[in-house]
């Protein structure tokens, strides 16, 4: 999906990059993510999920 | 696991032991190291890997009498490998000058030799190399005693004057034309002078004609271990212990080698006797199955004066079978992906278990192991990774160390069907007690539904007294995910059903739960329902499918149930067709890649064990686990599964039926219940509400398989959207993006609507939480 057509089906309006706390067995992440700009639903773009995502859960895990 | 259990089982695996020709050689030489430099055409790094246990190399590649010959795997089939034959290749091959020895510093402690034959040579070596200041007591007018004897033409006297030349660099004095036992010079005086005496006189009368103590035999009382005599300053070796017809050079190397380390403990005030029992020839313990080796004869050489050309010591290194045993990662791709072997493997499970912070390396390792006890059953020592492994995953789930994800997917799918969904437990319809209840497995449900239902309307047929049913997972899961609790609680659970019914007998279609209740639950009479049948006879169906030969599969959960494979064998041939035994069948079966949960821990080694037991026939496999023909399905196989033989009609084709996935597998066993339930107990079933309709296109589908995304994970996204109004709209495609974390995973759906229903695009999740 691209980002930029993205939008907020409440709120009407595009994604911007925004401050999010990420939080996995007791490890806190602060990431800049997209992000509706009124209500803060944040998308996660499939490639970091399957990519970088499920290599820290997997180092957490391993911890 | 403690250090005392890591030692017993690290002691099982004896891949490193040595192989027969080094433990068989009185001074260990390494001949495998030797054969691969021979191999490489390395003659300096054959002659140094010889040179670091043989002292004088160019004699006793010579004359050496080679006991190593009698530990040659090789010997048992044919020639033994020619051992000495390549080491003076690798000798007379090797162009570089003999070493420097490098001496420790000069000690103030004098040690006499008496004799300078071999076992005396040696001694005065190893003992000036320790820094000792040693005199060499000779009645001769040289040094090498016996081996002067030896024609010129076996051992040139070149060669005797190249190794000893070595004395040239180290503070050894020699005193030719002195006999010890001569004016001035008896044994006891020596012992006097020196701080201590090593005798190697060459014979044992000698010995005693110096006055040494004589045993019961008659001889000189020398301790083995130590050749240590009733003097305590005074050692004796060499051929002086051994009767005229079995001296043995290499022996008396070995001989003054052990003098000298015990003259060393002696003058350090160390134990003389401590730690010694490998220092002689002894026999292996390593295994090396030589079974399927074609016999070769020993290589010639043209010209025996010269010995080995380059080329033809080459062609005999190439007979050396590199002794080791790795049975069992021979057999096992789990096993030969991590490169090494049980006993490396148990030590790094240990440290695993013992990281206190840190990364915990071994963690996939130990979850991917099937479990399956092949290892064991091909070990010489039955070492069971299975065994090692699950305790492990016990102790790391007790610890809140076992990695959430793991086994994530494979315990909620048991928690269904421990549920409401599958889980029931009834007397036959019409029935108030049961003499037996059938409990086919949730796995066998979910895949093999139809003739699941067939069989339990057979056995109520066939057998008197009642033929209860129950409908469940056994607990294998939890078991091999390590959850000890659940899996009790699972346990329990059935148990009190089976009370309940009036503790029939249970007959189970899937080995795995009969493994399990077999194991575990001792008070329960368990009897799979393959032995039943051919106890009691097949159902008789339609013609059934054409007369056909069929590989068996065996479940490894039943390993060691000889009359389940005889059963099974028996059941086939019945049916007119025949059975093809594939190469690792029965006892030393092979896991499908589902046992101990391996494909959730690491996927690409499931595959890689499916992929290789695919391999071994291209015969259709029979199996009587249906989880077993899945996965074999699932990568392309042909299989059968046993049960559905039975009630195959004349055109089906049951070994091409695909795999069902992870959603129609819940969906069958829901499904199958229902069905029992109206039709069998003509109970009122509601149907469950239809709820979301999902459109999922096959390649959508794979992506889901692959993921583990069930349907009801993506029909909760998108009700969860639909009603919150929280999600994504793609403005150039039109289609939405939501997601939804029901528990521990968070799933990303996207989708547009459809017909009615919902067209599902992709999906994926995570277990990172998002904390906005």
């Amino acid at each position: 999906m691209d980002e930029q057509k993205l939008v907020c089906v409440k709120c009407r309006i595009p994604l911007a990059p925004g401050d999010v706390t990420l939080t996995y067995m007791g490890s806190n992440f602060p990431v800049k993510l997209p992000k509706c700009p009124r209500c803060g639903l944040v998308y996660i773009p499939e490639a970091l999920a399957t990519g970088k995502m499920q290599q820290v859960e997997a180092a957490l895990e391993d911890k | 696991m403690d250090q005392k259990e890591l030692r017993e089982q690290e002691a099982r695996c004896i891949q490193e032991n040595a192989p027969g020709c080094t433990a068989g050689c009185p001074v260990h030489v390494d001949v495998r190291g030797i054969v691969n430099a021979v191999r490489k055409g390395d003659w300096a790094a054959g002659a140094a890997v010889f040179a670091k246990t043989v002292p004088f190399p160019g004699i006793i590649a010579r004359i050496c009498d080679q006991p190593c010959r009698q530990g040659c795997k090789r010997g048992e089939i044919g020639d033994p490998v020619a051992v000495s034959a390549l080491e003076l290749a690798c000798v007379a091959g090797s162009d570089k000058p003999a070493p420097r020895v490098a001496a420790l510093p000069a000690k103030d402690r004098r040690v006499a030799v008496a004799g300078a034959g071999l076992s005396g040579l040696t001694a005065a070596l190893e003992l000036a190399r320790k820094g000792y200041r040693v005199v060499v007591f000779e009645a001769g007018d040289r040094p090498g005693g016996s081996i002067l004897g030896i024609p010129a033409s076996r051992l040139p006297r070149q060669a005797i004057e190249d190794d000893l030349a070595i004395f040239g660099q180290l503070p050894v004095e020699f005193r030719f034309g002195a006999a010890v036992g001569g004016p001035g010079m008896s044994l006891g005086a020596l012992a006097e002078s020196f701080d201590a005496v090593f005798v190697g006189v060459g014979s044992a009368e000698a010995l005693c004609g110096l006055g040494a103590e004589r045993g019961a035999d008659g001889n000189a009382a020398i301790e083995p271990a130590t050749l240590a005599t009733g003097h305590p300053k005074i050692f004796a070796g060499g051929s002086l212990r051994r009767n005229r017809d079995s001296r043995s050079p290499v022996a008396s190397i070995a001989d003054g080698r052990i003098a000298a380390v015990s003259i060393d403990r002696l003058l350090q005030g160390a134990s003389l006797s401590a730690g010694r029992e490998k220092e002689g020839p002894y026999a292996t313990s390593l295994y090396t199955n030589i079974a399927g080796i074609e016999p070769r004869a020993a290589v010639a050489a043209a010209n025996p004066a010269a010995g080995y050309s380059a080329e033809e010591a080459r062609l005999e290194a190439e007979r050396c079978l590199l002794c080791e045993c790795r049975e069992c990662v021979k057999a096992c791709e789990y096993l030969a992906h991590y490169g090494s072997y049980p006993r490396r493997y148990v030590r790094e499970v240990y440290n695993n278990l013992s990281i206190v912070m840190g990364i915990h390396h071994a963690n996939k390792m130990i979850n991917t192991c099937a479990l399956c006890g092949q290892c064991a059953a091909l070990c010489p020592n039955s070492l069971d990774m299975g065994e090692v492994c699950l305790e492990a995953r016990r102790l790391m789930v007790e610890r809140g160390k076992m990695p959430p994800s793991v086994h994530d997917f494979a315990l909620r799918d048991m928690a269904f069907s421990t549920g409401e969904a599958f889980a029931l437990s009834r007397h036959q319809p019409g029935y108030s007690s049961s003499r037996f209840v059938f409990f086919p497995g949730c796995q066998q449900a979910a895949s093999s539904p139809q003739p699941v239902r067939k069989m339990y309307e057979f056995l109520c047929g066939r057998l008197e007294g009642g033929v209860g049913l129950m409908l469940g997972c056994c607990g294998a899961p939890a078991n091999w995910a390590g959850r000890e609790e659940l899996f009790r609680e699972t346990l329990l659970a059935t148990e009190k059903n089976w009370e309940d019914l009036g503790r029939p007998t249970v007959i189970t279609a899937c080995p795995t739960c009969y493994s399990m209740f077999h194991h575990n639950l001792p008070g329960v009479p368990v009897e799979t329902l393959w032995t039943l049948l051919d106890r009691t006879g097949l159902p008789e169906g339609p013609a059934g499918l054409q007369a056909q030969k069929l590989a068996v599969h065996d479940s490894c959960t039943t390993r060691h149930e000889a009359s389940l494979h005889r059963c099974v064998r028996n059941i086939l041939s019945r049916l007119g067709h025949g059975a093809e035994e594939l190469p690792h069948t029965r006892e030393t079966t092979v896991c499908c890649g589902y046992g101990g949960l391996m494909l959730f821990a690491d996927r690409e080694v499931a595959r890689k064990v499916v992929a290789r037991r695919i391999g071994e026939s291209p015969t259709d496999y029979l199996t009587y686990c249906a989880m077993c023909r899945d996965n074999f399905a699932s990568q392309g196989k042909r299989a059968v599964y046993l049960l559905d033989l039975l009630f195959a009609a004349g055109g089906d084709d049951p070994a091409a039926r695909p795999a069902p996935g992870y959603s129609d597998r819940r969906e069958n066993r829901a499904r199958l219940k229902r069905a029992l339930r109206r039709d069998l107990w003509g109970e009122t079933v509601t149907e469950p509400e239809s709820g979301v309709e999902l459109i999922i296109p096959a390649d959508v589908r794979s992506v889901l398989e692959d993921r583990m995304i069930l349907d009801g994970d993506v029909a909760q996204v998108i009700v969860h959207a639909e009603t919150t109004g929280d999600k994504f709209e793609d403005t150039a495609s039109g289609r939405f993006l939501a997601c939804h974390r029901p528990s521990a995973v968070t799933y990303w759906v996207e989708y547009s609507p459809a017909d009615g229903g919902f067209l599902v695009h992709n999906a994926y999740s995570h277990r990172i939480e998002i904390l906005y």
